[in-house]
């Protein structure tokens, strides 16, 4: 009868079983340092070269363009403060927007207190940023642009290739966090224009601390980690070989299914979209109507908190998150549901299911069935009700 | 992150509701900060004989709500007064730092409503003359 339901595939993935097998051996038998000569070095450097491969081919970049790292916020520090300090002498003025991860917004904050200006951009309530307003943020000091390219909260995907555009006429670089993209939207860096993008092995079924910076050819970024030469230099540290020999599978994996993983995610998402606006009241989506990661799910039940629905969906079984004030650990909801400019006391109750590849059709009954008893005991406990 | 008695008290509430006419009522919180809690006391000669409550908030401020209520039922007024919220966080064996400031909400919900009561019936309540709600911080 109970279930156990994993929804929050936007957090973290279980490792597929085909990745996991090929990180195995260079745990054991090929551990060699891939920076030496002899065969275990060979063998170790040949596995990082064939994920660099792999990982630069399904985002359409040259091998080279590919620089290892330790995850997604690494990788988002190494691009705004790398940029920041390489460019400084050119201008001191980054856009980013209201929505981003805290691993590009907190780089940007920190930028603040060595001298650079940040415009944060509004986002409209489908958390869509206005490439109007991102043309008018531009000044002839601006060295880079931050936009991420899938929010990680409320899914919506942003226009990317129409902001790489206005970089690009303007000659400002362009940095995208593709996190939660990545794997779910086929990307093209040379059709997007972008200079930099984030990715993460974690989300796409490969195991954690792992990720990459795609780094076009020819732009200027300091090396984010001093000391040997490995990732050219520029990300110095023996290379976490096994790490990157899953990530490298998981990318392969992820690209093969891309089409496939897609429709999968969209029916199961749009069954439970259309299932929680029919069967609650008092229920608001969140994110954009089209636009959106084919995984996410996102409401905000209103007169309920946030926590008290997960712990409940929990005891049912269910892993999901929310952005209540209360998760965040904060006393404010998430800065994204109020970039949203939703009411705090909407933003208090919101749930966020993220479907992903081990998800089923049953699992989505189950859990719509759930959350239909569980939003309706704690309105009988609220007195906003 | 729970013990297990604020989950037993959070998944089954006890005194989850409203008391018609009730005697007394207090609500505290704001819906912005993400919590707010409404008593409902019945009070017979001193004696506190029925509290319920209904509560907006996470896990552990509707565990407090249900706890507090349970601990003032039968209880004198002058008892319900020196109840302090670590009465209620002892009796929940222990709430996380961050939340204790949900025990606060039911101690002060209670002394609201006794407040409530004791204007209604134009009374002075000993221990609360200089009784204010507290800015509750997270």
């Amino acid at each position: 009868m109970k279930r156990n339901v994993y929804l929050d595939y936007s957090a973290t993935t279980p490792v597929k079983k085909e990745v996991f097998e090929a990180m195995v051996p260079f745990y054991t038998e090929n551990f060699g340092n891939p920076s030496s000569i002899y065969r275990y070095g060979r063998e170790a450097k040949s596995v990082v070269d064939k994920s660099r491969e792999i990982i630069a081919g399904t985002i359409n970049a040259s091998t080279n363009e590919i620089y290892f790292c330790a995850g997604g916020s690494e990788a988002d520090n190494w691009a705004l403060k790398g940029v920041a300090e390489a460019n400084a002498n050119k201008g001191k003025h980054i856009i980013t927007s209201k929505i981003e991860h805290h691993a590009v917004l907190h780089s940007c904050e920190y930028l603040e207190t060595r001298g650079f200006e940040v415009t944060y951009l509004d986002v409209d309530e489908y958390g869509m940023v206005d490439l109007n307003e991102l043309k008018n943020a531009i000044r002839k000091d601006t060295i880079l642009i931050s936009i991420m390219y899938v929010n990680n909260e409320v899914g919506t995907v942003q226009p990317i290739a129409e902001i790489g555009k206005i970089a690009k006429e303007n000659g400002i670089y362009f940095h995208t966090d593709a996190v939660q993209s990545y794997g779910h939207i086929k990307i093209d860096v040379e059709k997007l224009g972008v200079d930099l993008m984030t990715l993460s092995s974690h989300k796409i079924y490969g195991p954690k601390g792992v990720g990459a910076l795609y780094i076009r050819k020819g732009t200027k970024i300091n090396q984010f980690i001093h000391g040997g030469a490995q990732e050219r230099s520029m990300r110095a540290g023996t290379e976490n070989l096994a790490a990157i020999a899953g990530f490298g599978k998981a990318a392969s994996i992820a690209d093969e299914i891309l089409d496939e993983h897609r429709t999968r995610l969209i029916a199961l998402r749009d069954k439970m979209i259309n299932e929680i606006s029919s069967r609650i009241g008092h229920v608001k989506l969140n994110g954009h109507p089209t636009e959106r990661h084919p995984g996410n799910v996102n409401f905000c039940f209103e007169f309920i908190e946030g926590e008290s629905l997960l712990l409940l969906l929990d005891n049912q079984g269910i892993a999901a998150s929310s952005g209540s004030a209360c998760t965040s650990g904060s006393l404010d909801p998430s800065h994204v549901l109020m970039a949203l400019g939703l009411p705090h006391e909407i933003a208090h109750g919101s749930l966020r299911l993220t479907i992903g590849d081990f998800t089923t059709e049953e699992d989505v009954d189950y859990t719509v069935e759930k959350l239909v008893g569980i939003v309706e005991k704690l309105r009988e406990i609220s007195p906003l009700h | 992150m729970y013990s297990e008695k604020v989950m037993d008290h959070f998944m089954n509430p006890r005194n989850v509701g409203e008391i018609e006419n009730a005697d007394g009522v207090g609500e505290v919180g704001n819906p912005q900060c993400g919590d707010i809690m409404k008593i409902f006391l019945k009070i017979e000669n001193d004696i506190i004989v029925d509290a319920k409550f209904k509560t907006f908030g996470c896990g552990s401020a509707i565990a407090s709500s249900s706890m507090a209520t349970e601990l003032i039922k039968g209880k004198s007024i002058d008892e319900v007064v020196s109840l302090t919220n670590r009465a209620v966080v002892e009796a929940l064996d222990g709430l996380p730092p961050k939340k204790v400031h949900c025990s606060v909400l039911a101690e002060d919900a209670i002394k609201v409503a006794l407040m409530d009561y004791a204007k209604k019936n134009n009374l002075n309540i000993k221990g609360l003359e200089n009784f204010k709600v507290r800015e509750h911080e997270h």
